[in-house]
């Protein structure tokens, strides 16, 4: 195996950097929640890395925990997104302080 | 070294993880979050773990980025070309990220991680099997719990009572 395990954990890091700078410069809801899957896919990353250079099985079946409890993430994140679009006609995250409606 | 299959799948995940943050159209933008989900199914086939892989692909790939498609397609047409930030908070995100990432590169290249090297043979996908069924049996049985839950949530809170009303009024 030609690739070592520092490669893949720097492309993890890479992709932290560019899911931290969603969350912190986007304001439409959907774009954070994309930033949100690039870190979590960034984790899942370094998990199946680790668990191929140690080796152990360990940190697949955590990678695979971890996939099935983001698909969960997402379908709840996905439908508060769609009924705070429809009580404020908007998806920018500045308009949600108020949960009144 | 990387090889060039390693540099290509890497160039894939990032750029397009850029990509799906910056384009100035959500549909685009969802459409290039499926690139970089299928650029670290990628790693993970490149990391002998085609189970992980495959997986990734069924529910990330097939499953997610296509709901994410369709929940973008319900949302107002202006507001899916429409960028709301400010330049200053921008920059100030630019320079966190290149904090973080410097930072945490120089750390992670000081560590001893670069001499880890494993001439092993891989994991076989049945030893994952058997830890699901042995030692990890409670915490399947909680995921499939909590994926239920939430599957019910989501559809419990994207209900629309509203309509639902005026049909009975009719």
């Amino acid at each position: 195996m030609s690739n070592e395990l520092i490669d893949f954990v720097i492309v993890s890091i890479a992709l932290l950097g560019i899911g931290i700078y969603g969350i912190s410069v986007k304001r439409n809801a959907i774009r954070m929640l994309f930033a949100v899957e690039i870190i979590i896919n960034a984790a899942n990353l370094n998990l199946v890395a680790f668990a191929r250079f140690l080796p152990h099985s360990g940190g697949q079946t955590l990678a695979l925990f971890s996939i099935a409890i983001a698909a969960a993430e997402v379908a709840v994140g996905l439908s508060l997104i769609i009924v705070a679009y429809r009580m404020f006609q908007n998806v920018d995250i500045a308009e949600f302080r108020s949960l009144k409606g | 070294m990387v090889d060039a299959t390693f540099l290509a799948l890497s160039v894939l995940t990032i750029g397009s993880a850029i990509a799906a943050l910056e384009l100035r159209s959500l549909i685009y933008g969802s459409i290039a979050l499926m690139g970089t989900l299928a650029g670290i199914a990628g790693f993970f086939l490149l990391l002998d773990s085609p189970f992980v892989a495959m997986f990734q692909i069924a529910v990330y790939v097939g499953s997610i980025a296509v709901l994410i498609l369709f929940t973008v397609m319900l949302v107002k047409r202006e507001l899916i070309f429409k960028k709301i930030e400010d330049r200053r908070r921008q920059f100030a995100g630019i320079g966190l990220m290149l904090v973080l990432m410097v930072g945490l590169g120089s750390l992670i290249i000081d560590s001893g991680i670069k001499s880890i090297t494993t001439d092993e043979p891989a994991i076989d996908f049945r030893d994952i099997g058997k830890d699901f069924l042995t030692y990890y049996w409670p915490v399947l049985i909680l995921m499939a719990l909590i994926l239920a839950g939430a599957v019910t949530g989501a559809l419990v809170l994207a209900r629309r009572e509203d309509v639902e009303d005026e049909q009975r009024a009719n």
